[in-house]
């Protein structure tokens, strides 16, 4: 008792303090000489404001332990296996941090004149060419900041589109398995959304959209793979069913990573496609973020494309703005130029045989997990998968185990968790993405972790139901976070932890 | 292959184990008008060692402000960062994590997004923020509609002051231009470069939803606030203020202080480097009553099964993996990793650091204004206080950019392009980063001596 308290204790000691409460009145560790110039009476003082309360006073030193430790208490691809279901958590390549930095990328200013920026220009032109030969699409936008983003920029170049032809229409059609974005993008684009369900085997069929497809829908949304890692194998008579009837067909390119050799979006007969640059093309997802979302239509979508538009001319690349039919700009200057000189690296590193070969050794990957989990766990649908499996609880559900325990024993073991309870069609799903940049021996360590707790279930089931053991917090209380939403510190705030 | 470890060995046992004789037999069952297309013609892959070479190539046809003296800001600042914002970012643990779903093993994410969340209030005199948005224009976007979810359906006209930086005018019109009941209208500026209240006040009415102005606005000129406020409570209509350079607030009065509704911006100023101006971030912050409003990820504190602190991402019923159609945004992203340079940057700065290279900039810009003026014989275009850019007119623009960039030098941007009525007028830009020699040479330049 004495010893766990004793433990209790010191556990509490090495819980982080915020930034806000550590430091002392008058520290910083900033030093700028005393400056000539005087501001004195160059901005009247009733516009200047008080000193900002509770603002952090630490020195250097003090700055990085703080976010050295909660580092700490992270888990990342580089320090676990991450096998988190359509986010292809594969390596990302140090080269890429390295080029991305140097002076003549990471200094450089948008409202410069295009001939002080023709290394940018250049690259940004070539990757648009990489990326249209990946996808065997024609023209592309490198703007859109994510995938979301890249979304909501190819509804609105079919709207556009179609707008011109007279009637920009009312509907997209969803699958009931697609990412949340899609629905939510088509709503931000002033579109209704019709959902269509997959059929028994996880993909749609071609009745099911002919029965939606009116000349009230302007698109159809589609993922292809689709989210349950399976491949849309009747997609080329989908689309031949939405565009005889004048819509549009979108491939959400969340799922590239299964494609790269083995089947291009552009000769399925999508019109327009987004790439989440910071899953296939192997950037940082930085904990949520900076990627890119570039959109690539085929040639009828071209001039609704976002401005400026980069053109090669003799040698010189130019920025072009005169394009009186674009949808205008989605965000400023040239978009997240940083995740895009970072994808061009790992293209030029890879090249056109080494994307193939990632893509097909993330399908083995993804099909040896699939076999050697198939008797233990309970497969969602059993049929060939991509680069991604999906199980389900329903064998461990008997003992009263559900997925979210099975995720959160997985961080007993070490090792971050696929996604769970998505998609939302699969009850319980786990859906689990190992991607191409990990061995053999890491897919089988895993294994024999998930099938460890196959057995915990079975005999021990209150070890994993009161899972996680080991991290740094146990399960967190996420209905008390909503209800009394504490989003911010504030000076003087007591931590009532009642 | 680059960076898949396969073995031969590896592969055909793996494939055993699958039961499959081939790799091509993975993906048998995909039609074979697809695949036999498939083949990616692109060139071999090159070694790091040819990846290195071939980027510092194209690093090299690129001007960057280590081998050019640039005054260019206009929404992308060239600001110090310590070596420790580097540091720590780089650090795998941050860089190479997802969104933080799995909240037992993220707490260092989330725990840094709190920090910053509470940051970003104390910066904008805000009550909350969210953990961010891809940029200051999407931001300013993503206010407007958020304005559209708090306002009556009889309120849907949107003015936006033409000085408001024009690539974030594009992109709110961009973003509501599919919505059939929102309607902008444009808010001139007067002499003084300052959005005009006068005018204001007279477009203001019943069916106003919100007013959208730049603080500091586009031509570094800090708005007066209060009146544009007072303007906006007559109407019942909402205020959003978007900040591009946020260091400004280290010194101005903070949107907060006048009672702005919603505050937003552009928060590459805090530690993020330019890089052709992204990667970036878009702060998003407003009054607690309307949190719910809110797009994007949000951290909130909470407890574990044993009484700890802990951090949560929270309210997720307004996002789209949960709402889907229904959802506040479409917006999965929160720029996490450029939001911890932010909050290692001002952590750093801290209190008195902050204020104190907001002062700098004040220092050096004003400084050089003077001196282009009295020197350089340039007039200032508008005569409101501005922080660390302002507008001025030369007699002949072209010939003064290219006697210039003849000595290495950009010294601002040109307004015409965006403002017809504006002919010769150019933006400057001073930052710490122009050392008083720098600004010399180009009064020298520009004066002819």
């Amino acid at each position: 008792m004495s010893e766990s308290s004793a433990e209790n204790k010191a556990s509490r000691v090495a819980e982080p303090k915020l930034i806000f409460e550590s430091g002392s009145e008058g520290r910083s560790a900033f030093y700028w000489p005393k400056e000539d110039g005087s501001v004195e009476g160059a901005i009247p003082s009733s516009m200047l404001r008080e000193e900002i309360a509770g603002f952090p006073e630490l020195g250097e030193l003090e700055v990085l332990r703080h976010f050295t430790r909660l580092s700490q208490r992270n888990f990342a691809i580089e320090s676990q296996f991450y096998p988190l279901g359509s986010c292809t958590m594969k390596y990302n390549p140090k080269i890429n941090e390295v080029v991305a930095r140097l002076p003549g990328f990471a200094q450089i200013h948008p409202m410069a004149a295009a001939e002080l920026l023709q290394g940018a220009l250049a690259l940004l032109h070539d990757l648009e060419g990489m990326l249209a030969e990946i996808s065997g699409m024609e023209h592309v936008s490198l703007q859109p900041s994510a995938g979301a983003q890249g979304e909501l920029t190819g509804l609105m170049l079919i709207r556009s589109c179609l707008s011109e032809k007279g009637n920009p229409r009312r509907n997209i059609i969803v699958p009931d398995t697609a990412h949340g974005t899609n629905p939510a993008s088509s709503t931000l684009c002033g579109y209704g959304v019709l959902q269509i369900s997959s059929n028994e085997r996880g993909v749609i069929d071609v009745a099911a959209v002919e029965k939606a497809m009116d000349e009230d829908v302007a698109a159809l949304m589609i993922t292809n793979p689709n989210t349950l890692g399976l491949f849309e194998t009747n997609i080329e008579a989908i689309t031949k069913v939405v565009h005889a009837k004048g819509g549009l067909v979108y491939l959400d390119g969340a799922n590239l990573n299964a494609l790269m050799g083995i089947a291009k979006p552009g000769h399925m007969g999508v019109d327009v496609l987004h790439m989440n640059l910071h899953k296939t093309f192997s950037t940082p997802h930085g904990g949520g973020g900076p990627g890119a979302g570039p959109v690539l239509v085929r040639d009828q979508l071209k001039d609704y494309l976002p401005v400026p538009r980069i053109v090669e001319d003799g040698g010189q690349f130019k920025l072009d703005s005169d394009c009186p039919k674009s949808i205008g700009r989605v965000r400023s200057f040239f978009g997240n130029f940083g995740v895009l000189v970072r994808a061009y690296t790992y293209i030029l590193s890879l090249g056109g045989d080494g994307l193939e070969d990632a893509t097909r050794m993330a399908l083995l990957n993804a099909n040896y997990i699939r076999k050697k989990l198939e008797k233990s766990y309970h497969i969602a649908y059993d049929e060939p998968c991509m680069h991604e499996c999906i199980f389900t609880d329903r064998i461990q559900h008997r003992y009263g185990v559900s997925t979210l325990d099975i995720a959160k024993r997985l961080l007993d073991y070490g090792y971050h968790p696929p996604t769970i309870y998505f998609p939302l069609v699969v009850s319980g799903a786990l859906m689990i993405e190992p991607t191409e940049t990990e061995t053999p021996e890491t897919l089988d360590g895993f294994v024999d972790a998930l099938l460890a707790i196959a057995q915990e279930a079975k005999d021990d089931p209150e070890a994993v139901k009161n899972a996680p053991h080991s991290t740094p917090v146990r399960r967190l209380d996420e209905a008390r976070a909503a209800r009394k939403p504490v989003l911010r510190w504030e000076p003087g705030a007591s931590n009532d932890r009642s | 292959m680059r960076y898949t470890p396969h073995t031969a060995a590896d592969k055909a046992r793996m494939l055993q184990m699958v039961g499959l004789d081939a790799i091509e037999d993975l993906y048998r069952h995909i039609p074979k008008t697809l695949t036999d297309r498939a083949k990616i013609h692109l060139p071999e892959g090159l070694t790091e060692l040819a990846v290195r070479q071939r980027l510092a190539a194209l690093a090299s046809r690129n001007a960057p402000v280590t081998d050019w003296s640039m005054f260019l800001g206009g929404g992308i600042y060239h600001h110090f960062i310590p070596s420790a914002v580097d540091a720590t970012i780089s650090r795998s643990e941050f860089s190479t994590s997802y969104t933080p779903y799995q909240p037992e093993v993220s707490q260092g994410t989330l725990q840094a997004l709190f920090e910053y969340q509470t940051l970003i209030c104390q910066l904008t005199g805000m009550e909350v923020s969210n953990a961010a948005v891809y940029d200051g224009a999407s931001a300013a976007a993503e206010a407007v509609l958020m304005s559209r979810r708090i306002q009556p359906a009889s309120r849907r006209r949107v003015l936006i002051s033409r000085a408001l930086h024009p690539q974030y005018r594009e992109v709110v019109a961009s973003y509501v231009k599919n919505l059939e009941d929102m309607h902008l209208e444009e808010v001139p500026f007067d002499a003084s470069g300052a959005t005009d209240a006068e005018q204001l006040a007279a477009l203001l009415g019943e069916d106003s939803m919100c007013v959208v102005v730049g603080y500091p606005n586009f031509f570094g000129v800090i708005e007066g606030l209060a009146l544009i406020k007072a303007a906006c409570a007559t109407a019942g209509a909402q205020l959003i203020t978007v900040t591009t350079e946020p260091l400004s607030l280290g010194l101005l009065k903070p949107p907060g202080d006048f009672g702005v509704d919603i505050a937003v911006g552009e928060g590459q100023s805090l530690g993020v480097p330019m890089s052709l101006g992204g990667r970036a971030f878009g702060f998003f912050a407003c009054q607690k009553k309307f949190v719910r409003s809110l797009p994007g990820r949000l951290v909130g504190e909470t407890v574990d099964s044993e009484g700890r602190r802990g951090f949560v991402l929270t309210l997720a019923t307004r996002e789209q993996h949960i709402r889907r159609e229904k959802a506040t945004s479409n917006i999965c992203t929160s720029q996490t990793l450029c939001t911890l340079a932010a909050t290692v940057f001002m952590s750093l700065l801290g209190k008195s650091g902050l204020r104190r290279l907001a002062n700098v900039n004040v220092a050096r810009a004003h400084g050089a204004q003077a001196k282009l003026v009295q020197e350089g014989g340039l007039k200032p275009t508008f005569t409101a206080p501005f922080f660390n850019e302002f507008v001025l007119r030369a007699p002949n623009l072209n010939e003064l950019l290219q006697k210039c960039a003849a000595e290495k030098v950009v010294p601002g941007i040109a307004l015409e392009p965006w403002y017809p009525e504006l002919k010769d007028c150019f933006l400057v830009c001073v930052t710490e980063m122009n050392e008083r020699e720098e600004i010399d040479r180009l009064v020298r330049i520009i004066g002819g001596k």
